[in-house]
């Protein structure tokens, strides 16, 4: 009995490991791919084959893609509203919840359903693109960061943060004489790094990976580009020439002439990709920790 | 409470309402002024006119959604890849988190965590490339594998198989989502108490047999919050991921409600038939967040409304 037991027990094992370690590979096989061509010689990817090493191993397709105007000033704008987008977006949400946590706010109740009726209701695209025409948004920078200023999501995350804290140490700065503001600024804020470092990853990320506002609004105002517009761009330029008709040996030049080149393509990509892969591992234990609060209150 | 006492409250809290007003007045614009923008479906919309100058119109413009092919279409296409992807987004994850705690190396344990987590910060626009490129016909991994078990004879033109669209466009969410819907419930297995395991191994339950006892009850109460918010969320399927993946070939079975929108409101200009898709595409949703949280209700006794 008890070996049957164990036998079947080793061979869950096998399975989960199997299992596990096939989940791995096809998350981290493409990403690796990807890289592979980027580095590789791009008439050389052409002949195709390869896997996770580049054959013929060459920065070039970067030192391309640099090249491009637009792709620097879309690195331009794609950096400064990822910046401001994070930092307005954090004061805002950090207020809201400091005061939504106050208990004997009046207008608690109401703000709380104001914000949490926004998860559930939106009027649509159209009704919002009028809008953000009748105010003259479009066609400028603020377009991409005052619309989503305002997350009832990371409100509520930092909010039940706040919750965790110990009452006390409100109670006794509001005793020394200290107004709101100063126990939000100087005894609150302080103890939110963990929740303020979960939402600043959310909002940056959200900034960063944006296309559809850049595409709706600014799509045709060059020097207000986005990173990810570009690559937008570049990848769907050739969307039915690599999944409509095949590309034969006798037109080669010719698609070359009219498409980027596979490896200039992954190298846009990962030039795209690379800044979160290199923030959000460090940032982990936070948003773990802040998921998991956020899902549990709200 | 007299006018004066109130008054004297709200001086009291003043700090509070300089802190949060601002940002009310913001949410109202942003969110709260486009609802306003519905009545445009009962206008014959003109740009320029002022509000009091349109032409009303009454359920004209419903009619005419009513009437279209390409609607019933497109609510067709939205109402079958929203409930693939709600299938998909609450069944998988729980899989995944219930096998990655059964692993006993916890070096890769947190090794594959921290790399599931990766797609999901990673653009749809990466993502839509990315898979272009795995399931492309020359070259693509998938149809080398495929080609190479001799399942198949010659590589599939996936991105170009109409029939394929839904289930493509649900395994990219699978694949970008999966590692990051599974954080909650990992969070919710950790807190099992190790002491049931443990009397259930002295009963000589197998791993399976805890599994099913132990664990998937134990997390029972988040599977339920977590799927009635999701249900919530069907409100906001999004386009992205279809306006990426799609084209012009598998046109009948990539168009939504919202692109469906986009492109004959916005794209032509006819603001009123738009939002008219707008508006019913909210009400469906939130029949659909009322029926469903109904449901459940009756199961479990447990509601989020």
């Amino acid at each position: 009995m008890k070996v049957r037991i164990s036998l079947t027990d080793r061979l869950f094992d096998v399975i989960v490991y199997l299992v596990i370690s096939l989940v791995a590979v096809c998350t981290l096989y493409p990403f690796l791919n990807v890289l592979a061509i980027s580095l590789n010689d791009s008439t050389d990817t052409v002949r195709g084959g390869i896997t996770v090493f580049p054959r013929h191993l060459t920065f070039d397709n970067y030192s391309l893609i640099f090249s491009f105007a637009g792709l620097l000033t879309g690195l331009k704008i794609s950096v400064l509203r990822t910046l401001a987008g994070t930092v307005l977006g954090l004061i805002s949400s950090s207020m809201l919840a400091y005061v939504l946590s106050r208990a004997e706010f009046d207008g608690r109740k109401f703000l709380s359903l104001f914000l949490a009726l926004t998860m559930y209701v939106s009027g649509g695209l159209i009704p919002f693109y009028l809008l953000m025409r009748d105010m003259h948004l479009i066609g400028t920078f603020w377009v991409y960061v005052l619309p989503g200023l305002v997350s009832a999501f990371n409100v509520f995350i930092i909010r039940s943060f706040i919750d965790g804290l110990p009452y006390a140490l409100q109670e006794s700065a509001k005793l020394d004489g200290a107004n709101d503001f100063t126990i939000y600024w100087r005894v609150i804020l302080p103890l939110l790094l963990p929740a303020l470092a979960t939402v600043a990853l959310f909002l940056a990320v959200g900034q960063w990976n944006s296309w559809f506002d850049t595409y709706l609004y600014n799509g045709s105002k060059e020097h207000l580009t986005t990173l990810q517009f570009e690559l937008m761009k570049v990848l769907q330029s050739t969307q039915v020439g690599s999944s409509g008709q095949e590309v034969n040996g006798t037109n080669m030049n010719q698609v070359m002439n009219r498409i980027s080149p596979e490896s200039v393509k992954m190298a846009i990509t990962i030039i795209v990709t690379v800044p979160i892969l290199l923030v959000y591992p460090f940032l982990q234990r936070y948003f773990v920790t802040g998921m998991t609060l956020g899902a549990v209150k709200s | 409470m007299s006018v004066i006492s109130i008054w004297q409250r709200i001086v009291r809290q003043r700090y509070l309402y300089y802190m949060s007003v601002p940002f009310v007045i913001f949410v109202f614009v942003f969110s709260y002024m486009p609802l306003w923008g519905w009545t445009m479906a009962f206008q014959q919309f003109r740009v320029g006119k002022s509000f009091f100058d349109q032409k009303w119109v009454g359920f004209d413009n419903f009619r005419m959604l009513f009437q279209d092919d390409q609607f019933f279409n497109a609510l067709r296409n939205t109402l079958a890849m929203s409930f693939m992807g709600l299938i998909a987004s609450f069944t998988i994850p729980i899989l995944f988190a219930v096998l990655l705690n059964e692993v006993r190396i916890s070096f890769l344990k947190r090794f594959v965590q921290t790399v599931s987590y990766l797609p999901h910060f990673v653009s749809w626009v990466v993502v839509a490339g990315i898979v272009t490129k795995m399931l492309s016909a020359e070259n693509g991994v998938v149809n080398q594998i495929l080609v190479g078990l001799h399942l198949i004879h010659e590589p599939i033109q996936f991105m170009a198989k109409e029939n394929l669209f839904w289930y493509l466009v649900t395994s990219a969410d699978i694949w970008k989502e999966t590692g990051w819907n599974a954080i909650i419930y990992l969070a919710a297995i950790a807190g099992i108490g190790p002491e049931l395991y443990e009397a259930a191994r002295v009963d000589g339950a197998s791993r399976l047999k805890q599994i099913w006892h132990i664990t998937l009850p134990g997390i029972r109460s988040t599977i339920i919050i977590l799927l009635i918010m999701s249900i919530g969320h069907l409100i906001s399927i999004g386009f992205e991921k279809q306006f990426l993946l799609g084209n012009s070939l598998v046109k009948e079975k990539s168009e939504v409600l919202d692109l469906y929108a986009l492109n004959y409101g916005l794209g032509m200009g006819r603001y009123s038939f738009g939002t008219a898709i707008n508006i019913f595409n909210s009400v469906v949703s939130l029949i659909l967040l009322f029926v469903a949280n109904g449901i459940f209700k009756k199961i479990t006794k447990e509601s989020i409304m």
